[in-house]
């Protein structure tokens, strides 16, 4: 058995050598990853760059004003970006009025109310229709939401709330079918799955000891959710939130479609309208001239600025969530 | 390695039982029962701290060549950590530090300039749980060898069957060693690992707890095998069973929060402790 | 929460307790109409979906190229153009996004750079995919002078890479450390710890990341608008343009012409198959790599 101790001794010349080759693939294979994940930091950084970069003509020529002007002229060259600022908001934002509730009633009935045998097919099936792109949201929209806006939803809300004063001005003009409203309404439907497997996921970190002893107090099932389960992942579910945001705000397919691609603001949300990510997918080929496509990369460059904002507050408060949990 | 130590080339001879450091320490002031064997290893004032936490006090002990050392003591008390310096396992994470001197075979292994990768060839590891590869029986074994070694495919064949007879598996896995090492029952996932270790040959052999996740049958297989290996090893097993130090182990080492409180012939402290809480321990009025 | 328990001991079948069960009657009943509303819609595009791309579906949609306005044709070139776009993608944003999630895994992982390079990643996870196209579109097409296949390849292998690095990650993570030290006490260097016995023992899960992210940008149409471009003609050269099914649905849609139309309802069917076959794939995977723990 001597020769077995032998064997290994730090003096025997191929073990050494061979330790000192491991020792560097060691060294060069943790150097490759670190490279590639600062590789990463580098692609966000690249964005960054030139996207700015590619903005500067536009910036350079309306300073400030590019923001605040509603004009968009390709003939006279003449851009603001007003409008599709706006546009992005209020899809958004209508998106979000209809996603939250919705995608919250979803979770709900998965977590606490449906039969055990429906929670893991409907889940799952939440969360295969997060993965269905969203051109088909858009096709769908132009094909069948649009002429059913314009045909059936659109009249009946101009003959109704129309006629109310003050809200009325958002409900007025011809049901055109496309417009701001029908955008959002199909980015709000886009949002569902997706908000709601966060929600649910969030809300599957509540321990079930403290569901439980909530349930053993004789609480109902929405006073448990209510007091115990939202207060206990409010940070998640609004991380959530935040992350559905972010994708309405930068949704180019399921909105270019049916937004109508019209550069005004119309006191009407029923109105055609346009998004940023509208804007430059539509117009982007298309645009012919320096300060054309430079005031399209400059929207783009505005829209990274909001989702970056967006995303980052979405991340933090996941995180912060996360850290709970892990407690 | 350099040789940093005057003693370098002989602390296995002679009749200086303990080095200086032992004397003055808190273990054992009786002669020690191991005088005369030779010493694998000798730990000689480790301290061990975990994020500034001083987690091992002052520890100095030898470990003899071809014997069982028993390290035993309640939860927490270090000894899993003592195990895990043998090999520096500590070094894979951060803020760890170990000091003093742990000689094996004369080199203080505890120096940076120590290969980690040579040293754990040298100081094979069992652990607590079976942590059989995600791959077939025969590269379980086959990736520890193929480390340090180039063999034809004969001799690694024959590698592989000495390391599976040596650890009492060969007769139950030998028609199935292309098959995966998870589809084995536990124990014969833990005799794996010790195949697996030593088809390394290893010249030392740390078990940490290496039966408590196992049912009775199987544990009675694997310290039969320890006993077997014994001949060929320095072995130095942790436990939380008594009954278990006393079968198998050949010298015992009680440690106390972070301290050797005594360290001796296995049969001596578990018949005639010298230290109260030694024999509160074995006795199990505490732990 | 108000209610004062005593009161509600007392009289069980009092006036509070009866308000609290209609107001739970309520909240459920509006849940469950949100559920129903919201699964209606879902329902809804799928039928829709089903119902127009079916009757669009035939052999000539696999045999023929994209046809003039107005003449008949089929997908064979956007089929065959996506295939190629998305392959060259996962095969470069692959490694790359592996690469990245084993640092994050493995070497960084209580490091600080290790915590900005994930909060990064997750932002690039959903950041917007035109802004995906924009970086093309400014670093290569600009640079090449011209729209190319390799342009949406990139921007494709851009959106692949943060799921890759996010999977490969969290899969790493799921990989016990009694594994990673077991292969550390038989001497082997950290890189082969990982690459022989981490990667193996978090290869299902891994995959799925890779399939996953394949799903995801097979049906990318913003980040390929200006880089791919499109192509009416039969093209596998990646220096020229090249047509693919999300860019050819989105033309095709918009235009006025009925045979068009037809083809992007076919070509949208087709997309939502494979990205659902895709998404059940590695769902399946998944499940494997957790029951064999």
């Amino acid at each position: 058995m001597t020769e077995i101790a032998l064997t290994l001794t730090d003096a025997h010349a191929s073990t050494a050598r061979r330790a000192r080759r491991q020792r560097l693939q060691d060294a060069a294979f943790r150097n490759a990853t670190l490279a590639f994940a600062l590789l990463v930091l580098l692609i966000l950084g690249g964005v960054t760059v030139s996207l700015i970069d590619g903005a500067l003509p536009a910036l350079r020529t309306f300073g400030f004003g590019f923001v605040a002007t509603e004009v968009w002229n390709p003939v006279s060259e003449q851009f603001g970006a007003l409008a599709p600022i706006y546009g992005t908001l209020v899809t958004s934002l209508i998106a979000m009025a209809v996603g939250i509730p919705v995608s919250f009633g979803i979770a709900l009935f998965i977590t606490e109310m449906c039969p055990a045998w429906l929670k893991r097919p409907l889940g799952v099936a939440i969360e295969l229709l997060a993965g269905i792109p969203s051109i088909i949201y858009g096709i769908w929209g132009l094909f069948v939401f649009a002429p059913f806006m314009q045909s059936t939803i659109q009249p009946f809300l101009i003959n109704t709330l129309g006629q109310i004063p003050g809200i009325g001005n958002l409900f007025m003009g011809p049901p055109y079918g496309i417009g701001i409203l029908t955008a959002g309404l199909i980015l709000g439907i886009m949002v569902l799955p997706f908000i709601t497997s966060i929600t649910r996921d969030v809300f599957e970190t509540v321990p079930p000891m403290v569901r439980e002893s909530a349930y053993g107090l004789g609480a109902t099932t929405w006073e448990v959710v209510w007091n115990v389960v939202l207060p206990y992942t409010r940070t998640g579910v609004v991380g959530g939130v935040m992350l559905g945001l972010g994708r309405a705000l930068g949704e180019t397919m399921a909105v270019t479609f049916v937004i109508g691609n019209a550069h005004r603001i119309s006191s009407s949300i029923m109105a055609p309208g346009t998004t940023i990510s509208a804007s430059i997918a539509n117009e982007f080929t298309e645009a012919v001239g320096d300060v054309y496509t430079a005031s399209l990369v400059a929207l783009g460059l505005i829209l990274f600025l909001i989702t970056f904002t967006v995303l980052s507050i979405a991340k933090l408060m996941l995180l912060r969530l996360q850290r709970k949990a892990g407690v | 390695m350099t040789m940093t130590h005057m003693d370098a080339n002989s602390p296995t001879h002679g009749s200086h039982q303990m080095p200086p450091g032992m004397l003055a320490g808190t273990a054992a002031e009786r002669p020690i029962a191991g005088a005369g064997l030779p010493e694998k290893i000798s730990v000689r004032n480790l301290d061990f701290f975990y994020d500034g936490y001083r987690a091992l006090k002052s520890i100095s002990l030898p470990l003899y060549d071809r014997q069982v050392t028993a390290f035993i003591g309640p939860s927490g008390c270090g000894k899993s950590t003592l195990l895990r310096i043998l090999n520096r396992m500590y070094d894979l994470y951060p803020k760890q530090v170990a000091t003093g001197e742990v000689l094996l075979d004369g080199h203080n292994i505890l120096s940076p300039k120590q290969d980690l990768n040579l040293l754990r060839a040298r100081v094979g590891m069992v652990f607590q749980k079976p942590t059989p590869f995600p791959m077939s029986i025969y590269d379980n074994i086959a990736f520890g060898v193929k480390l340090y070694e180039k063999l034809s495919r004969a001799d690694m064949d024959e590698r592989v069957e000495f390391s599976l007879r040596r650890a009492a598996l060969w007769d139950e896995v030998k028609d199935k060693l292309r098959q995966n090492g998870m589809s084995l029952s536990g124990g014969q996932q833990q005799r794996l690992c010790i195949a697996r270790a030593i088809a390394v040959k290893p010249s030392v052999l740390l078990l940490d707890e290496p039966t408590s996740a196992l049912d009775p049958i199987s544990t009675a297989k694997c310290e039969e095998l320890i006993d077997e290996l014994r001949s060929d090893y320095c072995i130095a097993i942790v436990t939380h069973n008594m009954q278990q130090a006393a079968r198998i182990s050949n010298f015992t080492a009680f440690m106390y929060l972070g301290e050797l409180i005594e360290f001796g012939n296995t049969e001596e402290i578990f018949t005639n402790p010298t230290k109260e809480k030694t024999s509160e321990y074995i006795t199990g009025r505490f732990g | 929460m108000t209610m004062s328990n005593s009161a509600t001991l007392a009289t069980p079948i009092g006036g509070l307790y009866h308000r609290r069960r209609i107001a739970n009657k309520v909240a459920l009943t509006l849940a469950l109409g949100a559920a129903g509303f919201g699964l209606f819609w879902l329902v809804a595009i799928l039928w829709t979906l089903l119902y127009n791309g079916l009757s669009a579906i035939n052999l000539s949609l696999f045999t023929e190229n994209t046809p003039p306005p107005g003449g008949e044709g089929g997908l064979l070139n956007a089929i065959f153009g996506s295939v190629i776009m998305t392959t060259v993608a996962t095969l470069v944003g692959t490694p790359v996004g592996v690469m990245a999630g084993t640092y994050l895994a493995e070497f960084g992982r209580n490091t600080k750079l290790a915590e900005v390079v994930r909060f990064i990643n997750d932002v690039l996870l959903s950041a917007p995919s035109i802004m995906v196209g924009l970086f093309v579109y400014e670093v290569l097409v600009i640079r090449m002078g011209h729209f190319s296949a390799w342009a949406g390849a990139m921007a494709l292998a851009v959106l692949v890479i943060p799921v890759v690095v996010r999977t490969t990650e969290d899969m790493l993570k799921l990989v016990p450390n009694s594994l990673r030290e077991a292969a550390a006490a038989l001497g082997a260097p950290q890189w082969k710890v990982i690459t022989m016995v981490a990667y193996r023992a978090a290869r299902n899960g891994m995959i799925t990341g890779v399939l996953l992210a394949v799903a995801r940008i097979s049906g990318e149409t913003a980040p390929l608008l200006f880089t791919a471009l499109n192509n009416q003609f039969w093209s596998a050269d990646m220096n020229a343009p090249m047509a693919n099914l999300p860019v050819v649905i989105f033309q095709y849609a918009m235009s006025p012409y009925e045979d068009w139309r037809q083809l992007a309802w076919g070509g949208a069917l087709l997309i939502t198959v494979a990205i659902l076959l895709l998404n059940i794939g590695a769902r399946l995977l998944a499940g494997l790599g957790t029951t064999r723990k």
